[in-house]
């Protein structure tokens, strides 16, 4: 998305911006529209500034909306995020996209920061019977672990890169996948993470007998 | 790749515009002409050093030497089809790779450029799309595309279908369109040039606004659930919404618009399909362009065979759609639309 100048927007107070980890920050503002679990806000500081895609991370009704970012490093809009405070005002568009089909029983695959569309979809109410595969690269990244663990208990599966040794999969999504004894090629499969996450899980699925029309993704754009 | 001797924090002087370059003038205290001159320089003449613009005062081309370099970078690899398409690897630094592929048609010849390097969209059908997302091309590097390869002067057509999302990339793509079609770069017929989209919309809305270029929409299907499983930006953009802001803009004169359609088996041939896509393209000036499936590897797709593509054809053009095949090029070396990748 390039410019503000051609999309509705109004202005939000942010309520709280909680650094739950390292780089790991999730914003809060009140709800002041309706929208649909699954779906995006463009946000953005200054009119002058690019405004960038955000899943947003609560469920339907809750009263805050709730945006789950990272920092990067060298980025031209997460640093000032990280940086708002309560009573500051930041820049939102109105929801759209339509990643919000997902039926209940679903299997929910994400990767870092991948997870706040589904975690909408779960406070939503809308993804009874589903199970929630998590991706992260250190285990302080499994956001939201306390919710899920209770949530969804043994639908409740995480995969850890670097550290081996807790109660998850040592490896990546995608070697999760290509050994997980409960896959299901009948379930619908979401995925959403970056390009490559997104691609190579897609890769692994389909080479268990997934069938392509029961994955669908939302990449980070 | 810089030239020989010149480390790359030396700036890139080939992608400037003219203003940028007048900028730059200023900022050294030339002349202001100046910029005109090193501008005809870059787009227009076969030079590639600085050393070599004659033009300008010998104080003033050492000047320029210590801070700037050409800029422009020559294919580190060949390709040759049998059909005479060629394929060009270029570096973009940091052990990083494009493609570009050189298409020669009788009285034409088409030029496929990238815009990033690899690509975010993860299209189901893309082998681009395999390789991930490793970063945007400068305007540099992709006008460095056309001017690098031998057949430079024999190029008719520039069409920005390699690898990458080009409305990913707007602000570098649209630099790199004022440096193709401004009198002061290469002055070529924006009518020549051809950008195609999966359908970011504020992307392809700015580039409508601020370009006279042609525009390729890869539509592939017009079904929302069925676009959500090739394509993920489906979720993000529906196809509908695509097709909805074109109709906002003026497709009666020159400047045309085409919709992508690649032919999968069982999918997306169908008499369905051929309904769908005549509603949703009804009074719309435009032609759809079916494309055959190259299959990548791990594919779950098929590509429809040639004989129920001319009926798909003939279907559509029955009710009122001006519909075409495109020819496969440059199959045989990997090449041909969908195929292009610099993973390994």
């Amino acid at each position: 998305m390039k410019s503000w100048a051609d999309i509705s927007w109004t202005r939000a107070v942010v309520s709280e911006n909680l650094k739950i980890a390292e780089s790991a920050y999730l914003l809060k503002f009140p709800r002041t529209f309706d929208f649909q679990a699954g779906q995006v806000v463009a946000l953005g500081t200054d009119p002058d500034l690019a405004p960038r895609l955000y899943s947003i991370a609560s469920g339907e009704q809750d009263p805050f909306v709730d945006i789950l970012f990272t920092e990067k490093s060298g980025g031209s809009l997460t640093p000032m995020l990280s940086r708002l405070k309560p009573g500051d005002s930041l820049m939102v568009s109105k929801p759209f996209g339509t990643f919000t089909k997902i039926q209940p029983g679903s299997v929910l695959v994400a990767a870092g920061t991948g997870l706040a569309p589904f975690m909408s979809v779960l406070k939503s109410g809308k993804a009874r019977g589903a199970t929630v595969i998590h991706g992260a690269s250190y285990p302080e990244f499994f956001y939201f672990d306390e919710y899920l663990e209770e949530t969804l208990k043994e639908k409740y599966l995480r995969c850890c890169s670097r550290v081996a040794g807790g109660d998850w999969f040592h490896g990546r999504v995608t070697a999760f996948i290509e050994q997980w004894k409960g896959l299901d090629p009948g379930r619908k499969h979401y995925l959403c993470g970056s390009a490559e996450m997104v691609v190579q899980t897609r890769d692994r699925l389909i080479s268990r007998g997934v069938p392509f029309k029961n994955i669908d993704a939302e990449i980070f754009f | 790749m810089p030239e020989t001797g010149k480390p790359n924090v030396l700036k890139p002087l080939f992608g400037m515009t003219l203003e940028e370059l007048s900028a730059l003038v200023k900022e050294e205290g030339l002349p202001g002409f100046t910029a005109r001159q090193i501008a005809d320089w870059l787009y227009r003449k076969e030079i590639r050093e600085i050393s070599e613009m004659t033009n300008l005062p010998v104080r003033a081309r050492e000047m320029l030497s210590e801070k700037y370099r050409f800029g422009t970078s020559e294919p580190v690899k060949v390709s040759a089809s049998a059909d005479g398409t060629r394929k060009y690897l270029f570096g973009a630094g940091n052990m990083k790779f494009i493609e570009t592929a050189y298409i020669p048609d009788r009285d034409r010849a088409t030029l496929c450029v990238s815009s990033q390097v690899g690509c975010k969209m993860g299209c189901l059908f893309c082998m681009t799309g395999k390789q991930g997302f490793q970063g945007n091309l400068t305007a540099g590097e992709i006008v460095n595309q056309l001017c690098s390869i031998p057949e430079w002067h024999q190029v008719t057509n520039i069409v920005y279908m390699g690898m990458g999302e080009p409305f990913d990339n707007l602000e570098q793509v649209l630099k790199s369109l004022e440096i193709l079609t401004a009198p002061w770069g290469m002055a070529m017929s924006p009518r020549r040039i051809t950008v195609s989209t999966i359908g970011i919309i504020p992307g392809m809305r700015e580039f409508l606004e601020k370009s006279q270029c042609h525009l390729a929409v890869s539509l592939h299907t017009p079904f929302d659930a069925e676009r959500r499983n090739l394509m993920p930006v489906q979720n993000v953009y529906p196809v509908q919404e695509v097709v909805d802001e074109i109709r906002r803009h003026d497709f009666s004169g020159q400047r045309r618009v085409s919709f992508e359609y690649i032919m999968f088996d069982g999918l997306n041939d169908t008499p369905d399909h051929v309904k769908e896509l005549a509603r949703m393209l009804h009074g719309l000036p435009c032609r759809v362009n079916l494309i055959r499936f190259h299959p990548i590897p791990g594919t779950p797709l098929t590509g429809t065979p040639d004989q129920r593509i001319t009926e798909f054809r003939d279907a559509l053009t029955a009710k009122g759609v001006f519909t075409t095949i495109r020819a496969s090029r440059g199959l045989d070396i990997q090449a041909a639309c969908g195929l292009l990748s610099t993973m390994n």
